[in-house]
């Protein structure tokens, strides 16, 4: 079974995150890392491939050269090989921009089925797996918080997807695109056995030639959208800090009733 | 007047306040056009022409309840070409839902057009819709339009408030053809959410959330206990769900849920980065906490230094007090 694993390489959280002058995101300035939603997928993926007869993972993700680090972090936990689609033309694009040239990839490499994190912690827009089951005509069966893959390349897909109004149990036959959510179960750390073996499982690169993509589809001129302006939110005004001498919850109750909540 | 295509989201023909919400902001471009479907579809019509949709396009079917996301794809998609090619349509807007994402996604893919998601506020431009986005855990404020194709934009709950604006609501039936892909995903069970009396947490105006302060499920009934006094929703920080103490569709956070009410009362919770990414955009934010370095008290316009344990059932007191 082809198992392909999108994984995105995005500035760390904890990091002072900007826009760069263009309005893209600023990679220059924050460390970047492997997604963290990115683990749980690379995690059931795994999990999946354990359970298979023959099975191999490949992780695959859109971005700069610094993108390889997210494709190790993947390898060192213990996916097989890695594909990378890297060119200059492909910054600043967009949802529809990076979703065309995975969803190429993804055909260029082989899949059985598709595996994807809830959302990027950057963008966290949560909708590339529906657009890449969209572009390539297969099921979506995303937002699972339990997976399981039954039969193998020809087999199906079944899982539990948590809504905001009820709990659906979802099935679809492969191949298909499935997103988890980080309730799906803890992503592995790698070991250092696994850490020395990424160094050498390989790392296919790609661009925009190798896919058949015209450089005039993807990039920031071309995105569907266009950001206008990006401002820094004012750091809010200090608030009011007291402390507690025993009238604490009344004196709260003060100022939610100065506020109009009571 | 250009139309404007709003999704409706509603369990059994109840409309959800996200979608009301949407119409006031339809208002802002155009005439609102509501598209409803699935079981209870046309009775949503009442609710959706008081609030100033002047027609509601229905359409029901079992597909939308047995197959996961592509039938609605379809159906609006049906919708968006019954109103182009009227030539009127100007913007589909559609909730902030994690499925009402997932929709105006794959729209946004068939009909070339681009997408904006998690919009927190839209106004008419002069090249169409721009919408006011939140980014990099609330540190950023983007303004933002689609350049492509008929704007698809999802809206955040809580972006605009609800507005009566009575219209005409003319029920027109839609029809709708189901693709290949719309049987793909089976929903095999379906087990609604259990009813716990509190306004569901993305929807609610206010929102008391415990942490890894509260020491224990069985405290929650204090975070409760407040929530109830306030008519509020439950949040709670990932480490207290990760212990076990509160349900993970109640987290609050990066991987749970985003909110972003008139008032976020926090307690027992330090402000991690992935928690304040989910709640930074609160209106009104109070925290209470025993260690005064916490740096949720970065954020807050009211802290209390303080054990939860006394100064939450104080609280509540005073609150239920004050409303006799």
């Amino acid at each position: 079974m082809r198992i392909v694993v999108c994984v995105k390489y995005v500035p760390d959280a904890t990091g002072d995150r900007k826009f760069a002058d263009d309005l893209t995101v600023d990679r220059e300035d924050v460390d970047g890392l492997l997604s963290e939603l990115d683990e749980y997928a690379v995690e059931q993926a795994l999990q999946i491939a354990e359970e298979a007869d023959e099975a191999e993972v490949t992780v695959l993700t859109v971005g700069p050269e610094d993108a390889k680090d997210a494709l190790r972090k993947a390898l060192s936990m213990g996916a097989d090989k890695a594909v990378h689609v890297e060119d200059d033309d492909l910054h600043g694009s967009d949802v529809m921009g990076t979703s065309l040239v995975l969803a190429k990839a993804i055909e260029e490499t082989g899949y059985d089925i598709v595996i994807a994190g809830m959302a990027s912690t950057d963008g966290t827009m949560g909708v590339l797996p529906a657009i890449l089951a969209e572009r390539l005509g297969v099921p979506q069966v995303t937002l699972l918080s339990e997976v399981k893959v039954e039969g193998g390349p020809n087999g199906t897909v079944t899982g539990r997807r948590d809504g905001d109004t009820a709990s659906e149990q979802l099935q679809a036959s492969l191949p298909a695109v499935v997103s988890v959510t980080d309730q799906s179960g803890e992503a592995r750390y790698p070991s250092f056995k696994g850490i020395m073996a990424a160094k050498k499982k390989p790392v296919k690169s790609l661009d925009l030639d190798d896919l058949g993509i015209d450089a005039d589809e993807v990039g920031l001129e071309a995105a569907w959208t266009k950001v206008d302006s990006a401002d820094e939110r004012p750091a809010r005004t200090k608030g009011t800090i007291v402390t507690d001498e025993g009238e604490g919850g009344k004196r709260l109750a003060e100022f939610l009733a100065s506020q109009k909540f009571i | 007047m250009a139309e404007i295509l709003v999704y409706v989201d509603h369990v059994d023909g109840a409309v959800r306040k996200p979608t009301l919400e949407l119409l006031t902001l339809a208002r802002r471009l155009g005439e609102p056009v509501a598209v409803a479907l699935g079981n209870g579809a046309a009775g949503t019509a009442a609710t959706l022409a008081e609030h100033g949709a002047t027609r509601v396009l229905t359409a029901e079917a079992a597909e939308f309840a047995d197959y996961l996301v592509v039938p609605k794809v379809d159906a609006l998609q049906a919708a968006y070409e019954a109103l182009s090619a009227a030539g009127s349509l100007a913007a589909v807007l559609v909730p902030s839902s994690a499925e009402g994402k997932e929709i105006a996604a794959r729209l946004a893919v068939r009909i070339g057009s681009g997408i904006i998601t998690d919009a927190v506020d839209l106004e008419a431009g002069a090249e169409g819709p721009v919408a006011t986005q939140s980014a990099f855990a609330a540190s950023y404020t983007t303004k933002s339009r689609v350049s492509k194709g008929t704007p698809v934009i999802t809206v955040k709950p809580n972006s605009a408030p609800v507005e009566a604006a009575p219209a005409a609501g003319a029920v027109e039936t839609l029809a709708v053809s189901f693709g290949a892909l719309a049987t793909g995903t089976k929903v095999t069970a379906r087990t609604p959410r259990e009813s716990t009396g509190r306004p569901e947490l993305t929807e609610a105006a206010i929102v008391v959330s415990g942490g890894r302060g509260v020491n224990g499920a069985e405290n929650f009934a204090i975070i409760e206990a407040l929530a109830d006094s306030l008519g509020a929703a439950v949040g709670a920080s990932r480490a207290a769900v990760d212990a076990g103490w509160y349900p993970h569709s109640n987290q609050v956070g990066q991987t749970g849920k985003s909110v972003s009410p008139q008032l976020y009362i926090a307690s027992g919770i330090s402000g991690a980065i992935q928690h304040r990414a989910g709640m930074q955009t609160s209106k009104t934010i109070v925290a209470v906490n025993k260690d005064a370095e916490a740096p949720i008290f970065d954020l807050v316009d009211y802290g209390v230094v303080g054990d939860l344990f006394n100064v939450v059932p104080q609280l509540t007191q005073e609150i239920q007090a004050r409303k006799g």
